[in-house]
């Protein structure tokens, strides 16, 4: 009789795997173009701003920054926050209601694995959308490099984390693509408004700008802006992002189903 | 289908090997041992035991929501069994899954895929995933999906669907596969189509586990069937097997050209019953029932047209064992998903 099945595979399933699926995720990401608006839309934004006159001379009440300078880390925050929360969550819960993670179980493929190469690809986009826009803002607008790169970049990444854990909890508790979708949209605009969207922190009046430091886009424009302007990142802002990190992730953690 | 008997003795042989399993090489390839799972108060597998031979196609038979699925799903390790043992190729599934699914192929129920990948790109996806894979391009040569190769998930028929999961569960060359409805919704042509397919890998030596609606499927591909209903086995054995315990037999079909008594055909020891179905009767027997029964007619001077031979199938015995008819396929869960 055949004794083929004595011997002791090896459990990780070939590394060539890996690539594949980068490939094939990045091939629905792109055909989705749902995950490419939070690259293009806030770039688009930028533009636009960069045409309204007076946008680009310091003003007094924003602290000497032109509202071009104010208006690029909350884009930035904008892009994230798409990328994060409205693109990547539909996903994933959509993957789990087709049982597609549910087939690949049955796989020598761990199906985190999918959820690894979401976030890489993601996180990839977002780091695109905010190269483009600094060059653009630098290249087009005359706004300077990041003062303070080291601050930038730690913003960058912390500002990734929180936000993409907070996704992966949309998509841990939603039940459907559909449910992720509007518990995303539902985020938006709140989330938005915390960012200084309408009203730069600089303007908000002082409770509401406190309470804008504990929101996760609040503090990620906080954070940012520090880093554009060249000091370091203060760091309530900096805790506050790695708190919600933490906590949004320890929640998608123990509430995400593969099926 | 001597192996069948075979492998039925060793399983229930190893039935009371406890903890990690030493790996018998010649052991069943698939071993279920008094298999119980329930989902809160349903019952859904019930003391259900089974093994299969290497390279056996064994097909699981059973009435909507009688616990199929649910077997096999242990089996491939997507569910946890409350009691019993499983073994697939020496290894518990819920232990040894990552080996497990190296080996094992599966074809679920109702399981979608991403609707924006081409087909090729799907198959190269999955064709990673194993050490040993098939050519892509023989898969959907012989499965019919070559002229699809770069047509999106979304826009294929449920048939062609249905055709690249069962290329996907067998593109891993793996040494047991278990495939779960693969031909619900193909048109007749892709079935038979499948089916040469599926004989082909059997050829290659791989074991399979087919949960099926179509016992003309059942009775071409599996040399030995379990039927099983509300949970247990009714009846396990090879399809001619269980057609015989329907109450086996013979069924001849004619129309007579004149009328004639019952009387002068039940008195005869091969015949067990006559019926008589507007112009046709139908006479129940052994033995060799059409020879007695037309001698019989000639010499009472009657002519019988359209003469029909049929042996009990494995339908006559799916519907004698479980008082149901197994004609309409799953299209809803069997059990609720938890």
């Amino acid at each position: 009789m055949n004794t083929m099945w004595s011997i002791r595979p090896a459990r990780v399933p070939p590394r060539a795997a890996f690539g594949q699926l980068l490939r094939t995720e990045w091939l629905t990401m792109y055909r989705q173009r749902t995950s490419l608006a939070g690259v293009g839309l806030p770039a688009v934004l930028l533009v636009i701003f960069g045409f309204i006159p007076g946008f680009k001379t310091p003003t007094k009440s924003l602290g000497g920054l032109s509202p071009l300078d104010v208006y690029l880390p909350i884009l930035v925050a904008m892009a994230l926050m798409i990328i994060g929360l409205n693109s990547l969550p539909p996903v994933l819960a959509g993957y789990r209601e087709a049982g597609i993670l549910r087939r690949l179980s049955t796989t020598p493929l761990p199906p985190s694995w999918v959820l690894a190469a979401q976030l890489i690809l993601n996180a990839c986009l977002a780091v695109i959308s905010i190269v483009i826009m600094v060059l653009l803002g630098v290249a087009v607008y005359g706004l300077r490099l990041p003062q303070n790169p080291g601050g930038f970049v730690i913003a960058c990444i912390v500002s990734i984390l929180a936000v993409f854990s907070l996704g992966l909890w949309i998509a841990a508790v939603a039940r459907t693509a559909r449910a992720a979708s509007v518990i995303g949209g539902a985020c938006f605009f709140p989330l938005l408004f915390f960012a200084g969207l309408w009203y730069p922190q600089q303007d908000m009046a002082p409770p509401l700008r406190d309470v804008s430091h504990f929101i996760p886009l609040g503090a990620s424009v906080q954070a940012l802006q520090n880093g554009m302007q060249g000091s370091f990142p203060p760091a309530s802002s900096l805790l506050v992002l790695a708190g919600w990190a933490l906590v949004a992730g320890f929640l998608a953690v123990r509430s995400f189903k593969w099926e | 289908m001597g192996i069948s008997a075979g492998a039925a003795t060793s399983a229930r042989g190893g039935a009371t090997g406890t903890g990690r399993p030493g790996r018998a090489a010649d052991g069943p390839a698939v071993e279920v041992v008094q298999l119980r799972k329930t989902y809160g108060d349903l019952v859904a597998v019930d003391d259900v035991s089974f093994s299969v031979a290497e390279g056996e196609i064994f097909g699981i038979l059973g009435p909507n929501g009688a616990g199929k699925t649910t077997t096999v799903e242990c089996i491939t390790g997507l569910r946890q069994p409350d009691a019993g043992r499983v073994r697939v190729l020496g290894l518990d599934p819920q232990a040894d899954g990552a080996e497990l699914h190296e080996v094992v192929g599966v074809q679920l129920q109702s399981s979608e895929l991403q609707g924006l990948l081409r087909v090729r790109e799907i198959l190269d996806l999955y064709q990673s995933f194993y050490r040993n894979p098939a050519s892509a391009d023989e898969v959907m040569e012989v499965l019919g999906l070559a002229a699809k190769r770069d047509a999106r998930y979304k826009t294929l028929s449920g048939g062609q669907k249905q055709r690249l999961s069962i290329a996907l569960a067998l593109i891993g060359q793996p040494q047991v596969a278990v495939l779960d409805e693969m031909t619900t919704g193909l048109d007749p042509t892709a079935r038979r189509g499948v089916w040469d397919f599926i004989e082909k890998v059997r050829d290659r030596g791989t074991t399979m586990i087919l949960v099926t609606h179509f016992m003309d499927e059942a009775q071409r591909l599996c040399d030995r069937v379990m039927l099983i209903d509300h949970g247990r086995i009714a009846a396990t054995g090879t399809p001619g097997q269980l057609a015989e315990q329907a109450g086996g037999g013979k069924r001849v079909t004619f129309v007579p050209d004149k009328p004639f008594d019952d009387d002068l055909l039940t008195g005869l020891p091969e015949i067990s019953r006559v019926e008589r179905h507007g112009s046709h009767v139908v006479v129940y027997g052994s033995g060799q029932l059409v020879n007695a029964v037309l001698k019989t007619l000639t010499v009472a001077g009657v002519t019988a047209n359209d003469v029909e031979l049929e042996s009990a199938t494995l339908e006559d015995a799916f519907v004698h064992l479980t008082g149901s008819h197994p004609r309409e396929p799953d299209t809803t869960a069997e059990v609720p998903r938890p």
